[in-house]
């Protein structure tokens, strides 16, 4: 399983895109959020929290597409079936990948990007608390998505329509810890909350993706 | 003897033949008498006026729009564990009305909620539970048209109706962490004392009565036809087997 | 035609989209059924 872990961290180092895209994707998303809406500092702060969970919700869609593609292409997936290793293992491997290159760099990098939208400073632990609690569930999501589009030609967009709905509650809950923090209010239920989202997801998903992964590898 | 023999394809064909027409006339004479009693002859709310009389359609929207995505999870999962094709095809036929029904009662609450609350849209959780109701609907219904094998197809959308299902609740209370909203409580319970009363609830009866017939006889239709075009397909790829 | 008093126009506009979305599905669900069952009977025949 570490194996198998370490050698998708090495490919999507060696692949480039991997690493830095969904970074640079939400770090522009960010960048461009002041150039739509104005720069009123105190609109700003009242939206930055919703508008970095957004965008890394978005971040995170942005690579979903690649996690079983290459594998489903060159016929490794087919093996990784056959291995000894179970299907449910090379799911959470997968989605625990994904975070790796883009769920962990976005939450190391959002508190970084706070002064670009007038972030409260009350905010900023509770940025970093939620995205670490929240974006492992973003990617666990998303490889349930991905194995169910995998066998697709152009599974891209489906994806996307899939996915999204499955991402508000935990969205819901991110935004709204972080918006708590910010305005100086207890946001341990939101945190709690999310944290059993994420729980949860890692708990169901696993065997549901195994499940879609068959169906498609019949 | 089981139930599970009328699911077989031919037998469902025999015996829904006869019974469609029947529901769609019971359908029909439900929602008329029910639409035309609740338009005509009911009073006006105290303090809604006639706003009132969007009750008789969007209460058994909502309903409905609600028991469309249960039954397909109920057909998923009988799809899912005993592979009756009727089933999944029944789960697909259901998704478009599902859908349309969720359309209505979004349509009627923004329609009731401007000269009431003084507002066609508000975050408020039941509101954004259909809006997110809608959107599962959506995802369902692409899935179901971008994937080539049936059998394929069956087996994936179900899985994600049930995923989604999960999604779905948890959805409907993450939503009630914004706090309470402007749309009341449950307007029908078996509490005598919550209820609405009387001279609309009769009328209001009827209707869900018949957007449930409409509903039955809408997914037997469409379920129908799903047969077909799946006996269609296995006969063309047979002809295609021949003659290669 | 009931006194519809000053929300007649939301009253009505309710009425009329729901059923006309009804009667849409119905139709669409109808003209695809024919159809689909006229292509059935086609191939059935011509065995």
């Amino acid at each position: 399983m570490i194996a198998l872990l370490l050698r998708d961290l090495r490919l999507a180092v060696r692949a480039g895109g991997g690493f830095g895209l969904g970074l640079a994707f939400f770090l522009i998303v960010i960048v461009l959020v002041p150039f739509g809406v104005g720069p009123q500092s105190d609109l700003l702060t009242a939206i930055a929290p919703g508008i970095f969970w957004v965008a890394s919700l978005l971040a995170a869609l942005l690579s979903l597409d690649r996690i079983f593609a290459l594998d489903f292409e060159d016929g490794s997936l087919t093996l990784l079936a056959t291995s000894p290793l179970p299907l449910e293992g090379v799911g959470l491997i997968k989605a625990l990948a994904h975070w790796v290159t883009t769920g962990l760099p976005l939450t190391v990098a959002a508190p970084a990007l706070g002064f670009m939208l007038v972030l409260a400073p009350e905010a900023y632990s509770y940025l970093l608390l939620s995205l670490l609690l929240g974006t492992p569930a973003l990617s666990m999501i998303g490889t349930f998505g991905a194995a169910l589009t995998v066998g697709l030609r152009r599974g891209g967009l489906l994806l996307s329509v899939l996915v999204l709905p499955l991402y508000i509650p935990t969205l819901i809950y991110g935004a709204e810890a972080v918006r708590r923090g910010a305005e100086g209010l207890d946001p341990s239920g939101a945190l709690i909350l999310l944290g059993g989202i994420t729980a949860g997801t890692f708990a169901i998903l696993p065997f549901a993706t195994a499940a879609v992964l068959r169906i498609n590898l019949r | 003897m089981s139930i599970w023999k009328y699911a077989n394809p031919t037998k469902f064909m025999g015996w829904t033949a006869p019974v469609l027409p029947w529901l769609f006339g019971l359908a029909a004479l439900c929602l008329g008498v029910g639409l035309v009693w609740g338009f005509f002859f009911t009073p006006d709310d105290f303090r809604q006026g006639a706003t009132v009389k969007i009750i008789y359609l969007h209460v058994p929207a909502a309903l409905m729009a609600i028991n469309a995505w249960i039954m397909m999870l109920v057909a998923s999962l009988i799809w899912y564990i005993r592979r009756h094709h009727v089933s999944a095809l029944a789960a697909r036929a259901a998704a478009p009305i599902g859908m349309v029904m969720t359309l209505i009662a979004l349509f009627t609450g923004a329609i009731w909620g401007k000269p009431i609350w003084g507002t066609y849209w508000e975050f408020d959780p039941r509101l954004t539970s259909f809006l997110i109701l809608f959107l599962f609907y959506l995802g369902y219904m692409a899935l179901w048209e971008a994937i080539e094998d049936p059998d394929t197809a069956a087996d994936l959308t179900s899985v994600l109706c049930m995923v989604g299902s999960i999604f779905a609740i948890l959805s409907r209370y993450a939503v009630l962490f914004w706090g309470q909203g402007l749309h009341q409580g449950a307007s029908l319970s078996l509490d005598k004392e919550e209820n609405v009363a009387d001279v609309f609830w009769v009328p209001l009866l009827v209707c869900m009565a018949g957007f449930v017939l409409l509903f039955i006889a809408l997914v037997l239709m469409r379920t129908r036809t799903e047969v077909r075009a799946r006996q269609i397909r296995a006969l063309e790829n047979r002809a295609r087997a021949q003659n290669a | 035609m009931p006194d519809l008093g000053k929300y007649a126009f939301e009253v009505l506009m309710a009425y009329g989209v729901s059923i006309a979305m009804l009667l849409a599905l119905v139709l669409v669900s109808w003209r695809r059924a024919t159809r689909v069952r006229a292509q059935w009977e086609k191939i059935k025949k011509n065995g």
